[in-house]
């Protein structure tokens, strides 16, 4: 298949990398480019574990063209530590929010996005935000409970 | 149309483990030149928290502080063996395999420590902050880092220990069937109020109350984990998850998301848990481990809701609407079961 060169912005920083033209970006990411932190669950648009944020929403790796990213921002879970953790990964450890983790990087996207659109969340805004994540081990209270605590704490730094 | 409350109650004995070919677990502990610790097992970590309760159990024994404790289950093809993690037999045998192997290493870094110190290993104790000091005279001392390195140095001494768990297979008597299968059972019980809607058929858990028996909780944010988690895999099991056709159909197997009911995180219901800690005379510390009982009681205590909340019994898992429907229509109606008031219950007595 033809290759495109693909040039985008990888958490934060320009990244360019040759993509079969139906390659997903979930493939792309993992393979192409080395981050490891979308996780393939499905394959087909249900479980959520590929989560990504293109554009400030959140994507479904897995169900997107790897050349459609072409010039468009991309944040995985892997840029979410700027020298230190992220408060969202630190409320998921103080919540003990992940057991197997496998679901984990696609929660942290999809409450990034959330908090960062709507500061002070109900549970039932938490509950609908992560609605496309599966997670396996939890039950989802640590997750949602993790969420609502960042939110809590960032109101009140 | 109307919707129905009913409660149900279950409670369980859980074996622990089981008692294929006596079950065993292997450990093998040994000390690095930097003085920690390495615990080698092939049990496998699958977010349940082995790593975390072997380190702990390993520190424990050995008298060293938790971050001096490396686990290692990195390979099964070159650790020392084990059956798995299942049977929720990971705390109790693989804990078990590890107290063994970690005090022939305890008795083997005081030997060097006794060495160094010129004083007779039995009269040494550690402070669990990484010395090891004269019992009554805390001035006499040696880290265990210096320990390690003076067995591995000068002494010409491994700093290391071997452990295994195994519960001798049980046979069948041929004449009444008795074995005993298991040494260790944990317990759970729950009660769940449910709400079923007898146009729809669909049942929905609003509130789960247990108690769950688990030995001793040796991390008990790691047991609050798994038993929120896994009580909630178990309402899962009652009402949604399937792969359809089931066993024994030979097309049974795994299937995609979009074929395999899974609730989300929209499906919950409030879990008020007790654990109850009655240490296993058998266990590692006196854990037992809580792993697959999370979800049992969960089952049963459902259907004994739905049966009390429309008088239909269902046997078969899950309990769709389809089946609650057709068990509905089949007895002429919702049939609550009828609920004696306080005066007529005592006077029926
Ligand atoms: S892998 Fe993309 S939704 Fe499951
Ligand atoms: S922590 Fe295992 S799938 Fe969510």
């Amino acid at each position: 298949m033809a290759k495109k060169p693909v040039t985008f912005i990888l958490n934060g920083s320009e990244r360019a990398a040759f993509a079969e033209e139906g390659l997903n970006l979930l493939e792309f990411l993992r393979r192409g480019i080395g981050d490891l932190s979308p996780k393939y669950g499905c394959g087909q648009g249900t479980c959520g574990a590929c989560t990504v944020i293109i554009d400030g929403e959140t994507h479904l790796s897995c169900l997107t063209m790897a050349v459609a990213i072409e010039g468009r921002k991309v944040e995985t879970a892997s840029g979410l530590a700027n020298g230190k953790v992220h408060p969202l990964q630190e409320a998921f450890m103080e919540h003990f929010a992940a057991q197997c983790g496998y679901c984990t990087p696609g929660m942290l996207m999809s409450a990034k996005v959330l908090l960062d659109r709507n500061p002070a969340p109900t549970r039932a805004d938490v509950i609908e935000a992560i609605s496309g994540n599966l997670c396996r081990c939890t039950g989802y209270e640590p997750i949602i409970d993790a969420i609502l605590a960042t939110a809590n704490m960032r109101r009140l730094a | 149309m109307a919707m129905h409350r009913g409660r149900g109650f279950a409670s369980i004995n859980y074996p622990i483990g089981m008692n294929l070919g006596g079950d065993p677990s292997q450990a093998l502990v040994h000390s690095n030149p930097d003085g920690k610790f390495t615990v080698a097992l092939s049990s496998i970590d699958l977010g349940q928290g082995m790593k975390s309760v072997t380190r702990q159990i390993a520190a424990e024994t050995l008298g060293i502080p938790v971050a001096d404790v490396y686990v290692d289950t990195a390979d099964s093809d070159t650790g020392p063996h084990c059956m798995g993690s299942f049977a929720s037999r990971g705390t109790h045998r693989v804990g078990n395999a590890v107290i063994q192997a970690a005090q022939e290493a305890r008795a083997v870094m005081l030997e060097a420590a006794a060495e160094e110190l010129e004083v007779d290993a039995t009269d040494l104790v550690t402070d669990g902050r990484g010395n090891i000091h004269v019992k009554g005279a805390t001035s006499r001392s040696i880290t265990t880092m210096a320990a390690c390195q003076a067995a591995q140095f000068k002494q010409g001494r491994t700093v290391s220990g071997r452990g295994i768990f195994l519960i001798p297979l049980s046979e069948v008597d041929p004449e009444t069937g008795e074995m005993t299968p298991v040494s260790c059972f944990a317990h759970a019980a729950m009660l769940v109020e449910v709400e079923v809607d007898d146009e729809t058929g669909e049942v929905s858990v609003l509130d789960m109350q247990s108690a769950y028996e688990v030995g001793r909780a040796l991390n008990p944010r790691l047991v609050e984990q798994q038993l929120v988690g896994g009580a909630w895999m178990g309402m899962s099991h009652a009402l949604w998850e399937t792969t359809e056709p089931y066993y024994p159909d030979r097309s049974h197997g795994p299937v995609d998301f979009n074929n395999y009911l899974m609730p989300g995180p929209g499906d919950l219901a409030p879990h008020h848990i007790s654990v109850l800690e009655r240490p296993a005379p058998d266990g590692p510390f006196g854990g037992k481990g809580p792993g697959e009982m999370c979800a049992n009681p969960v089952l049963p205590a459902v259907a004994n809701a739905v049966y009390d909340a429309v008088g239909v019994r269902i046997d078969e898992l899950p309990i769709t609407p389809e089946k609650v429907l057709r068990g509905i229509r089949a007895n002429g109606g919702a049939r609550p079961k009828m609920r004696l008031t306080r005066t007529q219950f005592a006077g029926a007595r």
